[in-house]
Order: C-alpha cells, then structure tokens, then sequence
C-alpha cells in the first residue's frame, strides 16, 4: 500500500491486518487529512487525535502479537456527536450540551471499537438532528466538499462531508426522516438505514424515537455491508431492537450475481409526476437507474403509494412530539448548560432559552402543541392513524414487489442559505421520512449527477428486515455506475 | 359501592345528614431487586447518589427495559387483587422536577395491567378496585431554606437512589365512608403487598404512601361531589386524621352555601390541617402518550396462570381458616396480622390442644419474634399445660422465655423451678393452711356471700407457700371437695 486509500474500509482493514501498513499510520494520515481540509468544511466538532492513537497503537499491538483482529481493523471513522462516546465530549452540535462528556459508550460505537476500528472525532450534525442542510448546528455549518458554497445535506452533514472529502471511510449518522440517506445522496455516498429495531438505539441521544436509527456512510456498497452486518444485532439495553439473528449482506454484495427476476417498484408519486418538487435531471437519473436494474435482470413496474402525500405532515405532528418529550431533560440540573435564575423554574426556563437553537424551540413548541389535552386528538392521534394506514400501503405494495425505488432527494446540494423557510426544508424528505415513518430499511447509492453536475442519490426501500434484497439492488446500482 | 354495608359509629364524626365518600390511591414500591427500567440497585437507604446508572439518572442516550421481576409482581399484586390482568402500554407522563431526571415519569395511562378488581376488609366491606398500575419512581428533593419548598428554597438537593425505583399504584373506588374503613383498607392491602412478597409494605421508610381522595354527600345520595386529594399522607395515624379534617371542611363549606373545589390538598400532620395545592384550573397538563422507547406487554394465559398458581393463600383465607378453628373475628385478625397462622396450624396439626393455641397467639404472641418460633416446641408447651405440668400462668411465662431464647419449655420450665406439684403435695399444703387459718374456713364453709372472697384467699395462701407453682384450678376443687365433704 503506498498511498493510504482513505476511501476504502475493506482496504484499510485488509492491509493493517497483514502488516502492510500500521493502524498508527492510517489513523495519522487521517489526522493529516482533517487538519487540511475541516478548517473549511467543519465536519467536526472535537478531533480526538490522542485517543485515536492510543487506540490505533493497541490495534498494531494485537497485530504484532498475532492476536486475531475485527473487521475494521485499525480504520479510522467519523462518530456522529450524537452517539455517547465515553470520555470524549458529545454536544449533539447544541450549546445545551457544550462540554459534557457522557460516562458512557452507545452500543454502536462499542461495535466499532471491538471491531478495531480508530475513532478520530465526533462530526458536526444539526443540532440534536433536527434539520435537513447540517445548518442548525450550533457549532457553525457544514460545507460540502464537492462544492463548498453549497450543503452537505443534514442532519448528518459532517458524517457525509468528512467521507466525501476523504478523512475517513466510514462514519456513523443517525437517521429520523432521511438524514443519512439525503446527505449520502447529496455527498455522492451510500448511506442505509436499517430496518427499525435491527440496530440498537442505546446511546444515541434521542431524537424522535420511534423514527430514530443509526446508520452509516461509506464510499461503496461493500464497506457500507460490512457496517449494517457489524452493527446489526439483538441488544437488551433496547426494548425496541429485534431480538434473534438478522440477514448477512456482505456475502449478498461479495456473491452478486444479478438481480434474477427481483420485482422492483418505482414509486410513481416520487417518479416526477405525482408529487411537485423533484429536479427534471434528479427524474432522468432515476429513470437511468430504472434501465440499470432492468438490465441488470430486475422486473420494473410502477407502483402507487397514495399515503405519501399526507406523510409529511404526520411525520411533522409525531417527529416533534417525542422530540418535546425526549429533550425536556436538558433542564441545567443535572449536565450541560445552566443559566442562571432566580429559581428552580426560571433556571430551567434560562436554560433551555439560551441552550437550544431556534429550529429545536420550533420542534418542541410544535411538539407540545399537538400532545396537550384537547389538541391531541386532533393532531398526535390523527398522525398515527395516517401512520398506520403508510405502513399499510408499504405492506400491500410489497405483495407485489421485492425492492420499491425512488430519488433520496428531490434535489441536489443546494447553496448554504439558499432555503430558509422551514417548510420547504421539511418538503425535502418526501422521499425519506415516510421510509422511517413504516420502519423499514433503505439505502441510498450515487447515481450519476443532476444540475451543477452534482450527484443524485438513487434510494432502494426493502420490507423490514429485508437488507439482503436492498443491498443486491445497491450492488446492482454501483456496478451499473462504475460501468 | 362495596357490597357490605355495615355500621360504623365513625359516621358521627360527621354533622347529621352527611357521609364521606373516600377513595384511595396507593404506592407501593415493589421489592425487586433492581430498578424498573435500570439495572441499579432497589434498596432503600445508602448514601445518596449511589444506588444510580445512566439509565435512572436519565443521562442522555440512555433507554429504559422492563424489569420482568416487577411485572411479575405487579400481575401478582393484580391477582390477588382480582382483577382482570391486560395487555399494557408504557406512556410517558410530562412534567418539569428536578428529582424526576428524564422530566417525564414512566407510567401506564390509558392502558393499564391491572383493571376491575376488589379487595374484601376483615369487616367484610368489599371496596373496588379501579386500576393497578405500574411506574417508576422520582427521585428525593430536599430544598434547603427557610419554607422547606421549592419556590423560595436557598438551594436544593436531589438523591437519585429512589429515581426509578419500580412502584404499583393501586387505585380503589370510592366505596369508603369511614376513616376507620380507609384506615382498614391501607392496612389490610398493606398485609396482602407483604403476604405475598410485592413489597416491605413499610410506610415509615416510603414505601407505601398514600393519597387520599375525600369527597362528601348527604347520607343515602348517589352522587359523587367535588373531591380533593390529599396527599402527603404518610402514616395510619395521618391518613384516618386528614381523611376526618377533610370531610369536615367540606360539610363546612356547603353548609355556608359553598362548593369545594375539586384540587390537590396537602397534609400538614404538625398543624393537623390540609393546604391547598395546585387547582384543577391550572394543573398541569401532563400530555401522556405511549413511550415510543418501550414495547407494550402482553402477558400470556400460561405467564399469568403460572403467577396464580404460585400465589401464597392470603390473609383473608387465612382469617378465614382462623376462625374455622375457632378463634374469634379479633383473635383471627391478630393472628394473621402477626404472621402466627403457620405455627397455629402446625401446632394443632401436630396434636396440640387448638383452644390453648389459639388462646396464646391471640394474648402471648404479640412480641414480633413470634413468628420464628418452633411449632414443635410450642407444641411440647401446649402438651405440658394440657398434661397439667405447667399452669397457665407458668406455661405463659415459659412461652416469653420461648420466643425470646428458643429454647425448649422443658428446659425453660425446669430452670424456673415449675416442677409438676403432686395434688396429694399439694393438699396437704392447703389442710396446713386451712389449720392455721380456723376462722375463715369456718367462713368460708357457712358464708356462701363471702365464698369468692375467700377462695381468693386460700389460693393465694396455697401460691405463697408454693413459690406459685400450684395450679389455681386445682386449688379451688380441692377447696370445693373440702368444704362439701
């Protein structure tokens, strides 16, 4: 390995692995990396350089010693600063949580530690992953490497940008309503999001739960495999993750052999002649990818999900009601920020007043508006009937289809401070939140580029606990591409 | 309403024409050995802070699991209870205090485990049970200032040791009118919690308290006025006190053409009066809805069929066998309350005379000790009574002896001198004292007015002179067979 391929895990791992290259250096040359490059894109917010190394070191260890090593073996990653990383600080990109350092570490990070993987840093998000542009961040916005005037997406912004810009070659994202799978699409990346309940959520700061998931980026589909396989399974500190076995993707991406007959759905409401919004161009890589998978051996046809049109709005009723619930523990007690005040009440009111950011305020104000008594029927409860009738049409149009296939985004990166208004912001993950709203595990693979000459994401939704059959479109979808 | 209606000389603690109408809601913490959603440790006491995890202290990214243990004493408590156990959903109840750490409380709401049951007093008034539900508990405020309350406190200290600490919040119907009743209610669900192991049933430690919801009614009237709920309620002796105090504010308040208002009220035990709290107009909206991090539970027919099967017989099956066997409905209580059944049916199974068990445990086994003792043994006891070795003032004093070092009545008998007195000893004894006493045997033979007084004497002579080892009954036939022959 003469030049260290910041872009491949699989390489990374294999080559540290057989001594080719030490763990200590892979985890300096992506130190070298974002000391470059983050002063512009600031897809971190803490850099954690000495722990990274002490733990790259004790990996060149284990090789030295012949000891048997993980399969991310001495790979240096992006950790969303809103997975608890024990000693290292987790602001969730909120002032309310500035400088606390969590006594704990989530379950996916011990995942990629015990997999001897390197954690260089904690990456910039909107803050507590509310937002769609990464520009809710308290700790300033996140620039898109492949055009700096414009966004990496959200709300994992930095976990794309510092993939996308070649720090690390996986990092882990949280996803509520698209918020890998759009900055993967926007960042030219593959981004899944597993089904709900097949990755535990312990450790990530919640958002709004029941959407909640943790995911990943990565360059390519293999790497992004290798991540959904490390990081699903049962976990009894989650009451919500599925007990038992899940399927094995990597095998399914390694043994690609066509898709065979696979029944593939185009969701005609997102195909550009239903609901308004989707870039001419982002339409034309979708009808490519449509060829792609036809050639590949999938059978295409059309299908329509009529529920997608009340979707976001009931994602917008639910999504912040749990979010007013969850965060009402950032109160200046016990951690984070506390203001000053005259007592108990007006403390916690100074707290949470200075602490959060106007779009957090924006959620929890809706969010406790639709819980209290005499609106709650009327909103919260409405939603969840307009929930279950989405997952009803998601569970009809499987009889008939294997994978469902949409645009990850109506649009392409966008420039930083080109959309202001919420609404329009929350109109962006038509394609994505109804995803979250049914549960069910999507990916999001790069599929030639669109206005600007920007990337379009191409998003493959799967039955839950369905992975393997999402991953072979993925795969189908990345070789097509590569040509 | 309950079932049984019965007398209660407490209603004239109200003006004529009016009745109480009281409801209770219990908290009982379970005794589990862990929290309820945290693998911290349940136990009561520590230093503050220290029975605490991530999970009860609320720190972000944490998730709450059941504790199996708790809902397995929660479907107990609704089986004994008899209620109908249902599928059931985790809400969250919000709300901003400090000691509750995620500023929302784990509760069930609209879908609760235990529903529909009722609970049959030692009076045989049958109060309805609404609900039995589980929770989690808050953690303890101290507020350090003048007033002792949050408002104006200096400043305020927080011990998350109770933070989630596993509770069932047992809800009954207004079917009480008594004080009395209410007070009988807390002590006889008390005695179930404990029987069978839901929780130590301690109110001086916290974990049972008590709310009490007081309305009133002109006597025979159907409707249910506006009632307040006082809480703070935190021993016996408080609750039949705020419950009385309660009530008759109300009575005070309509008979000034007043209506209460239906609000929280605080118990002040110092100053024997309740305070208002919040009003129902600006309480709290507590928006409940289901806690997305947790799946409902739905408790199989086998699970629950399983927990029954495995219930201990209850107290009031108990007082029932009791009186069976012949105690009467005070002894039964007593009996049961102290935890004596077993040694009470032990004893008479192994052939102990059950009139002289049931007459112990009901006068000689207050001590809390009692319990402990060795049937067997006290067996021998009751057999060495009955077989006229030990009087019954000899055989009590042997029982104290028993409970106190367990050591066997024989031994404890022989070490107090209480040899078996031969009755030809013992006349003898008694032919000294009537020799020396002429006079009133004299009386004693001719004076049938003086006779009681006298018998009193002659015994009381015979126990003299036997450091009271003679057996009084004894004494007063041979007196009998004396003066008659």
């Amino acid at each position: 390995m003469s030049e260290i391929n910041l872009n491949s895990a699989a390489q990374i791992s294999a080559a540290v692995k057989s001594g080719e290259v030490s763990a200590v250096k892979v985890t300096e040359a992506s130190l070298a990396q974002i000391e470059a490059k983050d002063t512009e894109i600031n897809s971190f917010n803490t850099v954690s350089g000495e722990i990274a190394l002490a733990q790259a070191e004790a990996v060149d260890q284990k090789v030295a010693s012949g000891e048997e090593l993980g399969p991310f073996a001495g790979v240096p990653i992006g950790v969303k600063d809103l997975f608890c990383t024990e000693g290292i600080k987790t602001t969730c990109s909120s002032k309310i949580l500035e400088n606390w350092v969590p006594p704990y570490n989530a379950t996916c990070v011990e995942d990629f530690l015990a997999a001897d993987a390197v954690i260089v840093g904690k990456t910039n998000c909107d803050e507590f992953g509310m937002g769609g542009s990464n520009e809710n961040s308290a700790f300033g916005p996140v620039k898109n490497p492949l055009d700096t005037t414009r966004v990496p997406g959200g709300s994992s912004g930095g976990s794309a940008a510092c993939v996308a810009a070649g720090m690390v070659p996986i990092s882990l994202g949280t996803d509520t309503g698209g918020s890998v799978r759009q900055p993967a699409s926007l960042c030219g990346l593959v981004g899944f999001k597993p089904t709900y309940g097949a990755v535990s959520r312990y450790g990530m700061v919640a958002f709004a739960s029941s959407f909640d998931t943790v995911a990943a980026f990565s360059t390519n589909v293999a790497d992004s495999a290798a991540s959904f396989d490390l990081l699903a399974h049962a976990d009894g500190r989650d009451a919500t993750c599925i007990p038992g076995d899940r399927e094995t993707v990597s095998d399914v991406v390694e043994n690609y052999d066509g898709l065979d007959g696979l029944r593939v759905g185009v969701i005609k409401e997102l195909a550009g002649d239903g609901i308004e919004g989707f870039e001419p161009e982002v339409i034309e890589q979708l009808n490519n990818s449509v060829n792609a998978l036809a050639d590949s051996g999938a059978k295409v046809d059309e299908v329509s999900l009529p529920g997608l049109e009340a979707a976001i709005s009931a994602y917008y009723i639910l999504n912040p009601a749990e979010a007013s619930s969850n965060l009402a523990r950032f109160d200046g007690v016990r951690f984070g920020l506390r203001e000053p005040g005259g007592n108990t009440a007006e403390m916690i009111r100074a707290s949470r007043t200075a602490g959060f950011g106007e779009e957090v305020k924006r959620r929890i104000m809706v969010g406790t508006y639709a819980l209290s008594s005499g609106y709650y029927d009327a909103y919260y409860a409405k939603a969840q009937k307009l929930r279950a009738l989405l997952i009803k049409e998601f569970t009809d149009a499987y009889k008939d289809f294997d994978v469902l296939l949409s645009p990850t985004s109506p649009v392409v990166a966008f420039p930083i401070g080109g959309i202001v208004d919420p609404m329009s912001l929350y109109l962006l993950d038509i394609a994505t939140c109804p995803v979250n709203m049914a549960g069910l595990p999507a990916i999001s693979v790069p599929f030639g580029t669109g206005a600007h000459g920007l990337p379009v994401g191409i998003q493959a939704i799967a039955p839950a606990m369905g992975e393997a059959r999402m991953y072979k479109v993925a795969k189908a979808l990345e070789e097509k591409q590569n040509g | 309403m309950g079932d049984t209606k019965q007398k209660d000389t407490t209603k004239s603690l109200l003006p004529d024409g009016w009745e109480m109408v009281i409801g209770l809601e219990v908290h009982a913490e379970l005794a589990t050995e862990s929290k309820m959603f945290s693998p911290a440790r349940n136990e009561f006491g520590g230093e503050p802070n220290t029975n605490v995890h991530p999970v009860c202290l609320g720190l972000p990214g944490t998730l709450p699991v059941a504790n199996k243990k708790a809902v397995e004493l929660s479907i107990r408590v609704g089986l004994a209870l008899d209620c109908s156990v249902q599928r059931c959903v985790w809400s969250r109840k919000n709300y901003f205090y400090p000691d509750m750490p995620k500023d929302y409380q784990i509760s069930q709401y609209d879908k609760p485990l235990n529903i529909d049951g009722k609970l049959e007093l030692s009076s045989g008034l049958v109060v309805g049970i609404e609900r039995a539900h589980m929770e989690e508990d808050t953690g303890k405020s101290t507020h350090v200032g003048a007033s002792g309350r949050i408002h104006d406190a200096g400043y305020s200290l927080v011990d998350y040791n109770r933070s989630g600490v596993p509770l069932i919040e047992i809800v009954s119907r207004p079917d009480m009118s008594s004080p009395e009743q209410a007070k009988e209610y807390v002590e006889e669900l008390r005695s179930i919690l404990v029987a069978i192991g839901a929780s130590d049933g301690k109110m001086e430690e916290g974990s049972m308290r008590v709310d009490a919801n007081v309305s009133v009614r002109p006597v025979g009237a159907d409707e249910l006025r506006n009632r307040c709920e006082i809480k703070n309620v935190n021993s016996l002796r408080s609750v039949g006190r705020a419950i009385e105090y309660e009530a008759k504010r109300h009575v005070e308040l309509y008979e000034a053409n007043k209506v209460p208002r239906q609000e929280t009220r605080h118990w002040d035990e110092a100053e024997g009066r309740t305070r208002a709290g919040r009003s129902k107009e600006d309480a709290e909206d507590y928006r409940y809805f289901p806690d997305p991090d947790l799946v409902p539970i739905e408790p199989s027919v086998e699970w629950i069929e399983e927990i029954r099967s495995a219930l201990p017989v209850l107290p009031s099956q108990l007082r029932k066998r009791m009186s069976e066997l012949g105690a009467s409905t005070s002894a039964a209580n007593l009996i049961v309350q102290r935890g004596l059944e077993a040694i009470v049916l032990e004893a008479i199974d192994m052939g102990a005379d059950s009139k002289r068990v049931l007459t112990h445990a009901e006068n000689n086994l207050a001590d809390e000790n009692a319990k402990n003792l060795d049937a067997g043994l006290f067996t021998d006891l009751i057999k060495m009574e009955t077989g006229g070795e030990l009087t019954a003032t000899q055989a009590k004093t042997v029982l104290a002896e028993m409970v106190e070092t367990g050591n066997n009545p024989a031994d404890i008998a022989a070490k107090h001198g209480f040899e078996a007195m031969d009755s030809s000893d013992l006349e003898s004894t008694l032919d000294e004292i009537i020799a020396n006493s002429p006079d009133e045997w004299q009386r004693y033979c001719d004076e049938p007015e003086a006779r009681g007084k006298l018998q009193g004497f002659f015994v009381g002579q015979v126990m003299k002179a036997t450091k009271g080892q003679a057996d009084g009954k004894v004494v007063n036939q041979l007196l009998q067979t004396k003066s008659a022959g």
